[in-house]
């Protein structure tokens, strides 16, 4: 009974700091509630027993790229409301198609077929063990790929970042 | 008791379902460059709560690895994307992305 209470906390409090950083003025504020919004996301993990992947989200998205984000917004002295804003018709118009897209979206996914839970449920599919035998096994390769990527990213953002390129 | 058999995976299919929506909704949204960013951020978790959701409901540990990608890919998106906007603001000072309308024809 207290797993429907949180999920229904955790569902309701995600969906909230996710508007929260779309609606508010400030783009500090918007890094903040996004930070909120991952820790209920990492919150859902746990409740669906992964619980290595809600450490490593916590790590990864709070921890790591949030950090980025503030201090980029630092570095660019955003945190006053500078920002011009679109006009009441445009934000209007935004809103009303990304209305319609949540309809055309769960109107879709009511008419399908759900799936049950297996029977019997392994709950240990989380735990890092046996994550790293699918991941060290199954996925060898794309893990040394995302490897290469993850320089290639670095080397770029450095390349980027440089003051002026000959 | 974990949610796995409480609650059934529609609920979960909702709300990625709005959590997307709420990204697309930023990215039309806002012309701060920055917050198109972070909408992008919420509509790659959304599907990572789903994937989630689906590996956990079946029992099958490849759509957490899955996961554990997309991760690895949205850490380098949101390097190299910070970096250009970075210069973007050097250039130009701003981050509004109406000034970057030349990109559009």
């Amino acid at each position: 009974m207290i797993t429907t209470y949180l999920f229904y906390f955790l569902s309701f409090l995600a969906i909230m700091f996710a508007l929260m950083v779309v609606i508010s003025k400030n783009p500090v504020h918007s890094v903040l509630y996004l930070v909120l919004t991952f820790f209920t996301i990492a919150g859902h993990y746990v409740l669906l027993n992964a619980q290595f992947l809600a450490v490593v989200h916590i790590i990864v998205y709070a921890g790591a790229i949030m950090v980025l984000f503030l201090f980029v917004i630092m570095l660019m002295n955003l945190n006053k409301e500078t920002e011009p804003h679109k006009t009441p018709w445009l934000k209007f118009s935004a809103a009303i198609a990304a209305g319609l897209m949540l309809i055309v979206l769960v109107g879709s996914l009511k008419g399908a077929e759900t799936i049950i839970a297996t029977n019997p449920f392994n709950g240990n599919i989380g735990l890092i063990e046996n994550l790293g035998q699918c991941l060290f096994k199954d996925f060898l390769l794309p893990f040394e790929v995302s490897s290469i990527l993850l320089l290639v990213a670095m080397v770029g953002a450095v390349m980027l970042g440089k003051k002026s390129i000959k | 008791m974990s949610a796995i058999q409480i609650i059934p995976i529609n609920w979960y299919l909702l709300l990625s379902t709005v959590l997307f929506t709420i990204g697309v909704l930023g990215v039309l949204f806002r012309r701060n460059a920055i917050i198109i960013f972070m909408s992008i951020e919420l509509m790659l978790n959304a599907i990572n709560l789903l994937l989630v959701a689906f590996s956990s409901y079946l029992s099958d540990s490849k759509g957490q690895v899955f996961v554990f990608f997309i991760m690895a890919v949205a850490a380098a998106e949101v390097a190299v994307g910070l970096a250009i906007l970075m210069m973007v603001y050097r250039n130009t000072k701003s981050t509004d992305i109406n000034i970057l309308n030349k990109l559009k024809w």
